[in-house]
C-alpha cells in the first residue's frame, strides 16, 4: 500500500504529526535530564572536582608560588649555562629572608630537594646566614659556603622552581627529569617509578587471569545446578564477599605466616616450611581470593541467561560436548567475561591495603606510593602526579580493550 | 507516578550523600585532642598525663593515633581546619615540622624553666617529653644459651641464623650498619654525610637483606619476637620493656642504643592554642613527667624529673649508666636535613 508523501499527516487538532513528534521526543528527554541532574551534579562535585584538584596539585609548585618573584626576574635572561651573576645571588638571597620570616623558608628548601638532592640542608645553611646580613655582597658568601651553589644544573632547578606551573612531578613519575638539553632519564639507582607501574599493571593482569580460571567453572556450576543446590553454594560465594576486605586480608596474613597453619600442613606432609607472607606468592593469592566474585558474578549472570535448549540442539545435531561448549555456550558468555574480568582488573590497579599487609618491599603497588609521597614526605605534587598517571594509563587500556572488544555494544544479558 | 518515585528517589540520594560529609565540629573550650603514637605508649602517656589532668582541670581529652608521618596535619593546615591541638611527635619531625611552618612556635614562659630541660630537648617548636631507644631485642626462649650480646651479632647470621626484623625507614638502621661493619661510633654521621658513606652502610644492610623482616609500627616488633616470625628484632625499648612486664622472655641487648627523643609539640593553627600550652606545662611538670616511667620504660627529659624517678625502675631505663656505655646519640640536625634523601635511596633499595 503506497502512502502519499505529498500530503503531511495531522494530528487531530491539526498539528503536523512530524511536529508533535519532535515536541514529544524534546519533552521526553528534557524530563530523562532532569531526572539524571542532581545525580550528575553529585558525580561533578564528588569525582570530577577532585580529579580537577589533583590535576592543578600535579602542576602546581605549591611550595614556592609567589615566594621567588625577586630570583625568577633576575633569571629571566640567565643563559642556563655559567654560574649567575650577583643580581641573582642577591635576588635569591632577598627571596630568602623575606621567606625565613614568615617562616616558609623550609618549603622553598624542600621544594628544590625534590629534583636536586641534598639541597635542603645548603639552603637552609645559607638561609641562615643571610638573614644576618644587612646588605650584599651575595655571591661571595653562597660560593663559600658551599660548592654546589657554582653548580648551573642546581640554578636551572631553581628557575624552574621560581616559575608558577612545573613539568616535574609528571616527568618524575615516568623516571625522567630536566637535563641541561632538555629531558633526561633519571640515574639508575633513583628510577623506580617505571617498575612500580609495570609491576602493578603485571600483579592486576596475573589477578586477572587467575580470577578467571578459577571463577569460570564456578560460576557455569552455579548456573546450570538445581535451584536448592545452586543457592547453598551461592552462599559459599556470597559470604566471604560480604566480610570486610581487613578481615580477609587479615586472615590471609595470620594463614600465611611461617608458624601459621599452611605451613604446619606443609610441614606434616612434606617436612619442609615455605615462606609464604611478605611474598609476590601470598600477595597474589590473597588478591585473587578477594577479586574471585567480582570476576564470577558478571559470567555467572550472563551465562544464567543461556537457555540449556542451545547446547542440546548443538549436540542433537552432531557436535561432540567439548564442541558444542567451545562454538555455542561459550561465544554467549564472552559479555560477562569481559565484564568481569574488566571490573577485576580495574579493582586491582588499585589495592593498597593487600599488597601492604601480605606483601613484601618489591610487591607495593602504584598506590603505595602515592599514600607514601601524601603522608611521609608531604609532596602532594608528586602523589598527584603518580595517581594521575594511573588513571591516564588506565584510561588508554581501556580504549584499547573497548576497541578489541567493543563493550559499548555489549549486553549483559 | 513512576517519575515522581524516580526524583525523589535520586533526591533522597543526593541528601544522603551530601549529609555524610564531614562537617567541622565548633571545638569546645573544655576539650583537647591530643595525638599519639597508640598503644603501650599511649596508656603509658593517659595513666601518666591524661587522666591526672582531666581529674584536676575537668577539661575532656580525646586520643588520637597516628603513624608519626605529618602529612594529614599539613592537608588540615591548607584546608584551614585544624583539629589536633597537641601532638607527640619524633624528633625528626619536630625539626622537619618545625622548618616548614606546620607547628607553633614555643612561648617557654608558659611551659616551664628552659634550662632545666635536657640539653637539645628544648627546642624552638617542640618540648622534650620522653628519652627512648631504638635497641635489638631477643627471644631467650629460643636463645637459652650462647644468646647474642652485642650489635655485630645482629649482622652475624651465620652464628645466629634467622630472621631479624628492622624498622622500615633507614633512620638507626644506616648508623647501625656502619657500626658493625667497624665505623667507630664517634666518626657514624660523618662517614653517613659522604656518598661513599652511605654505600657502605647500604652494602652492609645487603649482607642481611634477605633475612629481615620490616616492621612499621611500634606494636609490631614485641609481636614478630612472640610469635616466632623473627629471633631477633630492633625495636624501641619502651614497647619490649612492657613485653617482658607481661610475662614474655625477651631481653634487650643495650649494646650501641640508639638514644632520641620524643618532644611534645603545638601545631600551628590550632584553634585552642591555651588549653594545649596548658596541657604541656602539666606534663612538662616534674612530678608528672616522673610517673610515666612507671608505665614505660622511657626516661623522663626535665632534669628535676629524673631524680624523681623510682631506682627500682632505673635499670630499665636508657638512661641508666650501665646501659649508657656504648649508646649513640642521634644527630638531629643531620637526619633533618638528610631524611627525605636517605629514604627516598632506602625505598629505591627496598624495590630491588
Amino acid at each position: 500500500m503506497a502512502i502519499a508523501a505529498s500530503a503531511p499527516l495531522l494530528t487531530i487538532d491539526g498539528v503536523p504529526l512530524k511536529v508533535r513528534l519532535a515536541r514529544a521526543e524534546r519533552s521526553r528527554k528534557l524530563k530523562a535530564l532532569a531526572l539524571i541532574l542532581p545525580l550528575f551534579l553529585f558525580v561533578v562535585v564528588t569525582f570530577l572536582m577532585p580529579l580537577g584538584r589533583m590535576a592543578y596539585k600535579s602542576v602546581i609548585n605549591e611550595e614556592t608560588i609567589g615566594r621567588l618573584e625577586q630570583t625568577n626576574a633576575a633569571l629571566a635572561e640567565w643563559n642556563g649555562q655559567d654560574v649567575p651573576d650577583e643580581a641573582a645571588f642577591a635576588a635569591l638571597a632577598a627571596d630568602l629572608k623575606a621567606a625565613q620570616e614568615k617562616r616558609q623558608a623550609g618549603e622553598i628548601a624542600k621544594r628544590i630537594n625534590y629534583e636536586y638532592a641534598g639541597a635542603m640542608s645548603k639552603f637552609k645553611g645559607v638561609t641562615r646566614k643571610v638573614t644576618s646580613m644587612e646588605s650584599g655582597p651575595y655571591k661571595e658568601v653562597f660560593l663559600s659556603a658551599d660548592k654546589v651553589w657554582a653548580d648551573p644544573r642546581l640554578w636551572r632547578v631553581i628557575k624552574n622552581a621560581s616559575e608558577p606551573y612545573t613539568s616535574q612531578y609528571w616527568l618524575s613519575s615516568v623516571d625522567l627529569r630536566q637535563g641541561a638539553e632538555g629531558i633526561e632519564r633519571v640515574p639508575a639507582d633513583q628510577a623506580v617509578f617505571v617498575d612500580v607501574y609495570a609491576r602493578t599493571f603485571w600483579i592486576a593482569g596475573l589477578v586477572t587471569a587467575l580470577t578467571l580460571i578459577l571463577g569460570f567453572p564456578v560460576a557455569y556450576l552455579l548456573a546450570t545446578q538445581p535451584p536448592a543446590r545452586a543457592n547453598l553454594l551461592m552462599i559459599f560465594v556470597m559470604l566471604p564477599f560480604w566480610t570486610s576486605l581487613l578481615v580477609r586480608t587479615t586472615a590471609w596474613f595470620v594463614l600465611l605466616r611461617s608458624e601459621g597453619p599452611l605451613n604446619d600442613l606443609a610441614e606434616m606432609i612434606v617436612n619442609q616450611r615455605f615462606e609464604m607472607i611478605f611474598t609476590r606468592f601470598g600477595t597474589v593469592l590473597a588478591m585473587t581470593h578477594i577479586q574471585l566474585p567480582f570476576t564470577l558474578l558478571p559470567i555467572y549472570s550472563v551465562m544464567k541467561t543461556i537457555p540449556p535448549s542451545h547446547v542440546r540442539a548443538a549436540r542433537s545435531l552432531g557436535a561432540g560436548p567439548f564442541h558444542a561448549f567451545w562454538k555455542v555456550y561459550f561465544p554467549q558468555t564472552v559479555p560477562g567475561i569481559a565484564a568481569g574480568c574488566l571490573l577485576t582488573f580495574i579493582l586491582s590497579l588499585g589495592y593498597y591495603i593487600t599488597p601492604a599487609l601480605v606483601g613484601g618491599p618489591r610487591d607495593q603497588m602504584v598506590s603505595y606510593y602515592v599514600a607514601y609521597y601524601m603522608n611521609n614526605i608531604i609532596n602532594f605534587g608528586q602523589a598527584a602526579a603518580l595517581g594521575g598517571m594511573l588513571l591516564i594509563i588506565t584510561m588508554v587500556l581501556y580504549w584499547a580493550y573497548n576497541k578489541l572488544v567493543g563493550i559499548d555494544k555489549m549486553k549483559l544479558g | 507516578m513512576k517519575n515522581i518515585l524516580s526524583l525523589t528517589v535520586s533526591g533522597l540520594a543526593v541528601a544522603i550523600a551530601f549529609s555524610t560529609v564531614d562537617v567541622p565540629k565548633a571545638v569546645a573550650a573544655d576539650q583537647l585532642t591530643i595525638v599519639s603514637w597508640g598503644g603501650a605508649y599511649s596508656e603509658s602517656q593517659r595513666k601518666a598525663y591524661y587522666e591526672p589532668y582531666m581529674k584536676e582541670k575537668g577539661i575532656k581529652i580525646v586520643e588520637e593515633e597516628y603513624d608519626g608521618e605529618l602529612g594529614k596535619l599539613k592537608a588540615m593546615k591548607d584546608a584551614g581546619n585544624v583539629t589536633w591541638d597537641v601532638i607527640d611527635v619524633d624528633s625528626a619531625h619536630a625539626l622537619a615540622g618545625c622548618d616548614e611552618g606546620l607547628l607553633e612556635q614555643l612561648d617557654y614562659s608558659k611551659i616551664g624553666d628552659k634550662s632545666k630541660f635536657l640539653p637539645g630537648t628544648a627546642l624552638d617548636c617542640a618540648v622534650g617529653t620522653i628519652a627512648y631507644s631504638t635497641i635489638f631485642a631477643y627471644n631467650a626462649d629460643v636463645y637459652k644459651e650462647n644468646p647474642p650480646t652485642t650489635l655485630n651479632d645482629l649482622f652475624d647470621t651465620a652464628k645466629y641464623p634467622g630472621k631479624r626484623g628492622l624498622l622500615k625507614k633507614p633512620f638507626g638502621n644506616l648508623e647501625w650498619a656502619l657500626i658493625a661493619d667497624g665505623v667507630p661510633a664517634e666518626k657514624v654521621y660523618e662517614v653517613l654525610s659522604t656518598p661513599e658513606g652511605v654505600d657502605q652502610a647500604f652494602k652492609k644492610l645487603d649482607t642481611i637483606k634477605k633475612d629481615i623482616v620490616w616492621w612499621e609500627a611500634g606494636a609490631q616488633p614485641p609481636e614478630l619476637l612472640a610469635n616466632g616470625e623473627v629471633v631477633m628484632t630492633s625495636a624501641w625499648n619502651g614497647r619490649i620493656g612492657n613485653a617482658i612486664k607481661e610475662g614474655k622472655n625477651f631481653k634487650i641487648v643495650w649494646d650501641y642504643q640508639e638514644f632520641d627523643w620524643d618532644f611534645w609539640v603545638i601545631p600551628a593553627g590550632t584553634k585552642n592554642i591555651d588549653g594545649a600550652y596548658d596541657f604541656i606545662k602539666f606534663a612538662s611538670d616534674p612530678k608528672n613527667m616522673s610517673q610515666q616511667s612507671k608505665y614505660i620504660a622511657y626516661a623522663p627529659t626535665h632534669k628535676d624529673a629524673i631524680a624523681l624517678v623510682d631506682p627500682a625502675i632505673a635499670p630499665t631505663l636508657p638512661t641508666f649508666p650501665d646501659n649508657m656505655k656504648t649508646a649513640v646519640t642521634t644527630d638531629l640536625v643531620f637526619w633533618a636535613d638528610n631524611n627525605e634523601e636517605l629514604t627516598k635511596r632506602f625505598n629505591a633499595w627496598l624495590a630491588q
